[in-house]
């Protein structure tokens, strides 16, 4: 039995083969209407998260399967004080598969030590989050035809951000990968991701503060917040809040095909006049992640 | 200053100077009912100068916390006054309940009754990282 607990569970090759059925399914609905008749998907989301959630219940839907689950931890025998473990045991004799989500980090592989079903981390605190990762590679993959030899702007909060260290991890699997890391000196890359992954395998990078330096050269640009309790004073925050506003005019030297791209919600970071240019694909990114979704369900329940 | 030989037992060696307290609290050798000798500021040629515990029994030590916390000790094995093994302890590719994670958003921090467990992810450096959280262990 398997889990997706991190991106690094899947081998390149699996992750294409996720990527294959999730185009399949876009291109024939129909036939995977019924695939999950009479399974049941639980989404146990100790601490909420509308928009995951919900892409995991669509996604469990639309193969024609059920799903149970609870929202927060208030809800949950958690507030009785029950481990994790203990939990698990019990969904796991309700449900064929679990989606997790935990403020703590780490809890969704002590969930698939003791679960008798597959266990799907969505989210454990600003650890891992690997479906959002997969729905990225989704996106780049659908909207560039490839993911090798491409240039990726990562910008905003690079040091807490979550979404950008497993996407880094991710891509830097594949050939020919640059990265060009846009934030405000206060939110760089952590070192370890610069070491461990990019610098080790021999990765091409830049590092600005300048959004606009590298736009021209940029074919998949990587969009998140800015958040101001990242700061230490507030002075900071209001200096650099709006220089990472993503808007027309910034966008001026892109290129044509340039896909941009936020793991969303978004605040202000990308100014709402972008939504109608062509290559915004946020919106889209997030319809992405329910199919992928719906192909991970499928290979982890083992149903073909 | 002389410290009887053992005829049985274990002798380890190599220990960096006044950190041999330390070991003999944490291999918990304080509840055995041999003899126990702690030897610090030996003099040394290799390392100046070191520490050295001998213990007058052959018991069974947990070699992952020796690795852990002086890789460059050895181990030498006395058997009827003959040195029969002598070897550098190893650092381990993983450690269990020798340290603690010190992530407060780790899912340790609140589910105490889990195992802390370390793998070794750089041996270069010794960086030890948490299995749950993957956090570096100080």
């Amino acid at each position: 039995m398997k889990h997706l607990i991190d991106i690094k569970d899947l081998s390149v090759e699996e992750i294409e083969e996720l990527i294959k059925v999730a185009k399949d399914i876009i291109s024939n609905k129909e036939k995977y209407s019924h695939k999950c008749d009479g399974k049941k998907l639980a989404t146990l989301f100790f601490e909420p998260s509308t928009r995951t959630r919900l892409s995991f219940e669509a996604a469990m839907m639309e193969l024609g399967g059920n799903v149970l689950g609870f929202s927060e931890a208030s809800s949950s025998s958690v507030s009785k004080g029950e481990s994790v473990a203990d939990t698990i045991r019990i969904v796991g004799a309700y449900s064929d598969i679990i989606a997790m989500r935990h403020p703590k980090e780490g809890a969704p592989l002590v969930a698939s030590m003791k679960s008798v079903v597959p266990i799907i981390n969505a989210g454990d605190g600003g650890h891992n989050h690997p479906t959002q990762t997969l729905t990225d590679l989704l996106t780049i993959q659908c909207e560039k035809n490839k993911l090798d030899n491409l240039t990726i702007g990562l910008c905003g909060d690079l040091k807490f951000g979550r979404t950008v260290h497993s996407l880094i991890t991710a891509m830097a699997r594949y050939k020919n990968i640059k990265f060009i890391l846009i934030s405000p000196k206060e939110l760089v890359i952590p070192e370890y991701i610069k070491k461990d992954i990019i610098e080790k395998n021999n990765i091409e990078y830049c590092e600005t503060t300048d959004i606009k330096e590298y736009m021209d050269q940029l074919d998949v640009l990587y969009m998140t917040r800015v958040q101001k309790e990242r700061f230490f004073n507030e002075d900071d925050y209001i200096r650099l809040k709006d220089y990472y506003i993503l808007n027309k005019e910034k966008l001026k030297s892109a290129k044509e095909d340039l896909c941009i791209m936020h793991p969303l919600p978004r605040v202000n970071e990308i100014a709402t006049d972008v939504d109608e240019d062509k290559r915004a694909c946020y919106f889209k990114q997030a319809e992405y992640g329910k199919y992928i979704r719906m192909a991970l369900i499928l290979k982890l329940l083992e149903v073909k | 200053m002389n410290i009887d030989s053992i005829k049985n037992g274990i002798v380890i060696d190599h220990i960096q100077a006044k950190r041999g307290m330390e070991i003999y609290e944490l291999l918990k050798l304080k509840d055995l009912d041999c003899s126990v000798a702690i030897i610090t500021n030996a003099k040394s040629k290799k390392m100046g100068r070191k520490d050295i515990i001998k213990i007058d029994k052959d018991i069974e030590i947990n070699m992952d916390m020796i690795g852990f916390i002086e890789p460059n000790a050895t181990i030498n094995i006395v058997k009827n006054d003959k040195l029969v093994d002598k070897y550098k302890v190893k650092l381990p590719e993983k450690i269990v309940n020798i340290a603690r994670c010190q992530n407060p958003r780790c899912i340790t921090s609140v589910e105490k009754d889990l195992d802390q467990i370390f793998t070794l992810t750089d041996k270069k450096n010794q960086i030890y990282r948490c299995k749950y959280c993957e956090m570096s262990l100080k």
